[in-house]
């Protein structure tokens, strides 16, 4: 966990990072399994609804993490919730990603006037709150999780864009990439070819920190009812759900509050432990 | 004279972001699939009706004409009127502002030093027990979900311990304290951890500068080297830190009012999401927008006064 630098000897034989990466990673693989296994871990329906079973705490026989105001089972909830929050934690990232490496990618590489004109639209959405642009163009086009999607994609490019345009003005002016020109190979071939694959783990490192934020606001849309409507379980709508009988039943709020962390945690301790390595690799 | 000509260009460069907020929030409301008067006037409306509503907000006129009106208003103050309260946007605004503002303050003064305190012990302690531990709450603080945290808080101690109100804002600065601590609370748990990683990494790296190498030799003990050369040094990322989780904490601190039910521009944003006011929703967007310019701004203008070195 330490990170003294030690030029003389190195007699640990673990890496830098590796603890956490093997944490992190096991963490997510455990979440995907349950997942992706929910029937068979939950065994009951999460949408089933039981008028003789309302409100039943922790440890019922039959409801391991108790049930909710109209007998719905939480654990099966909370595991169901898993595929749709994971869902929103990977696929969110995606669309922001491949838009802000081609902006950035194109924009460091060609500079000049079309570089200027691109860093002027990064300047004016970074001067929405993140949060609060997302909720506006979710609550302007309708609630749910399409939308959202389409939200974060106008909003969540531009770390990926002015991360890569770092990248990339570092990179061209490098010996392979003049290589590369001198050779006569095309600026989309240099692009791609070139300097997109010397970039990745840089923007991949970022795109499991950004996981945690796009999770994190997916929940919080569906807190606030504007992201995953139910009765499809999702852990942010679960909690919405849960709120009014918070006092009286605490587990219908606490299980997916602590399912959410423990998947933040995966992805954070993922990140920390590639950053570590990339870190050591740069040294 | 320098510093008053970089300002200068500094408020420059700022006005195609203004004009490109303004563009942006003017856009959103052009992006809703129904249509804004429709929703003024409730379904059964006549078709004469509709149009003669629009003829008046001039929505009958071309985008770009459409704009500029737009601006003109914004430029006078006017941001519209809200379809729900029958009142203007902006005066609608100012009612909600005090809440919002109070408890960003709150959280500012608690995050601030607790960051910094624990940062400072975990340098100090650097691959220790103290700094492990630190790490550890740095790590997990960064994961839980802003309103879950509230939530539970609430319910422990708000209903269980009895301690403090659950829900609204008070009367007076301190019954105002005592109502948003809880709140105030929760959003520092979460922005600490933020400002405390950056915060920590910052102090390290300052500790193995040439210039503590140099007092070092000299021989000035560590206490003395930490608080006259190190900590002045980290003032700096510190408030750029600020700067930066200032849209941060404008984000989570939505989540946060609705669980206590503070009457600040959180709610009134999402009472105006799930409402379908467009407009307070476009009014409130930019506002948010504004605000974290000014933010920046002045961030990089105290930066410039505290150390001459750092260009505007």
């Amino acid at each position: 966990m330490t990170d003294i630098p030690a030029p003389a000897a190195r007699p640990v034989r673990i890496g830098p990072g590796a603890v956490e990466i093997a944490l992190g990673g096991g963490i997510i693989l455990a979440w995907l399994t349950l997942a992706l296994g929910a029937p068979l871990f939950a065994g009951l329906d999460p949408n089933a609804i039981s008028f003789t079973a309302l409100l039943q705490p922790p440890g019922t026989p039959g409801h391991l993490l108790g049930t909710d105001h109209i007998g719905r089972d939480v654990l099966a909830r909370v595991l169901f919730a898993a595929r749709i929050d994971i869902w929103m934690g990977v696929a969110g990232v995606v669309p922001p990603l491949l838009i802000g490496v081609l902006v950035g990618l194109i924009s460091g590489y060609a500079g000049g006037r079309l570089d200027a004109v691109m860093m002027r639209l990064v300047d004016i959405t970074v001067a929405f709150p993140f949060f609060v642009l997302v909720i506006a163009i979710v609550g302007i086009l309708g609630p749910g999780l399409g939308n959202y999607f389409v939200a974060l994609a106008l909003v969540g490019w531009v770390s990926y864009a002015r991360l890569m345009r770092a990248e990339v003005m570092v990179l061209r002016n490098k010996e392979f990439v003049t290589a590369a020109k001198v050779l006569g190979y095309g600026a989309p071939t240099i692009l791609f070819r070139h300097i997109l694959p010397n970039t990745l783990t840089a923007v991949l490192v970022y795109a499991t920190t950004d996981a945690v934020l796009v999770l994190l606001a997916g929940a919080s849309l569906g807190f606030l009812g504007l992201g995953v409507q139910p009765p499809t379980p999702e852990w942010g709508a679960m909690i919405a759900e849960g709120q009014p009988y918070v006092v009286q039943a605490w587990w219908i709020c606490f299980f997916p509050g602590l399912a959410a962390m423990s998947l933040c945690l995966g992805f954070i301790l993922l990140s920390d432990g590639f950053s570590r390595v990339l870190g050591a690799g740069r040294r | 004279m320098s510093l008053f000509s970089a300002l200068g260009q500094r408020l420059l460069q700022l006005i195609p972001v203004l004009i490109g907020i303004s563009v942006v929030s003017f856009l959103l409301v052009q992006l809703s699939p129904g249509d804004p008067v429709r929703l003024l006037l409730g379904d059964r409306a006549t078709a004469e009706a509709v149009a003669q509503v629009r003829e008046r907000y001039g929505l009958d006129e071309p985008l770009l004409q459409q704009y500029f009106t737009y601006v003109g208003n914004l430029i006078q103050g006017d941001l519209g009127r809200s379809i729900r309260f029958q009142l203007p946007v902006g005066d609608l605004i100012l009612d909600f502002l005090p809440a919002t503002l109070f408890l960003i303050a709150y959280v500012v003064v608690i995050s601030v030093p607790a960051a910094v305190l624990l940062a400072v012990a975990a340098a100090r302690s650097q691959g220790g027990l103290v700094d492990q531990a630190i790490r550890l709450f740095a790590v997990v603080g960064m994961t839980f979900p802003v309103f879950w945290l509230a939530l539970m808080m609430s319910r422990f101690f708000g209903v269980e311990l009895g301690w403090f109100p659950v829900s609204g804002y008070g009367e007076g600065f301190v019954d105002h304290l005592h109502h948003l601590f809880l709140p105030a609370v929760s959003t520092s748990a979460w922005l600490i951890p933020l400002l405390l990683r950056n915060l920590r990494a910052a102090l390290i790296e300052e500790m193995q500068a040439d210039h503590v190498t140099a007092s070092r030799s000299k021989g000035l003990g560590e206490t003395y080297i930490f608080r006259r050369h190190v900590l002045p040094n980290s003032v700096l990322p510190t408030l750029n830190l600020l700067g930066l989780m200032i849209s941060f904490l404008i984000g989570g601190s939505v989540v946060v009012e609705i669980v206590y039910a503070v009457p600040g521009l959180g709610s009134l944003m999402v009472g105006s999401v799930v409402g379908r006011d467009y407009y307070v929703i476009q009014g409130l967007t930019l506002v948010y927008a504004l605000a974290t310019v000014v933010v920046t701004l002045t961030v990089d203008i105290l930066s410039t006064l505290i150390d001459p070195r750092v260009k505007l």
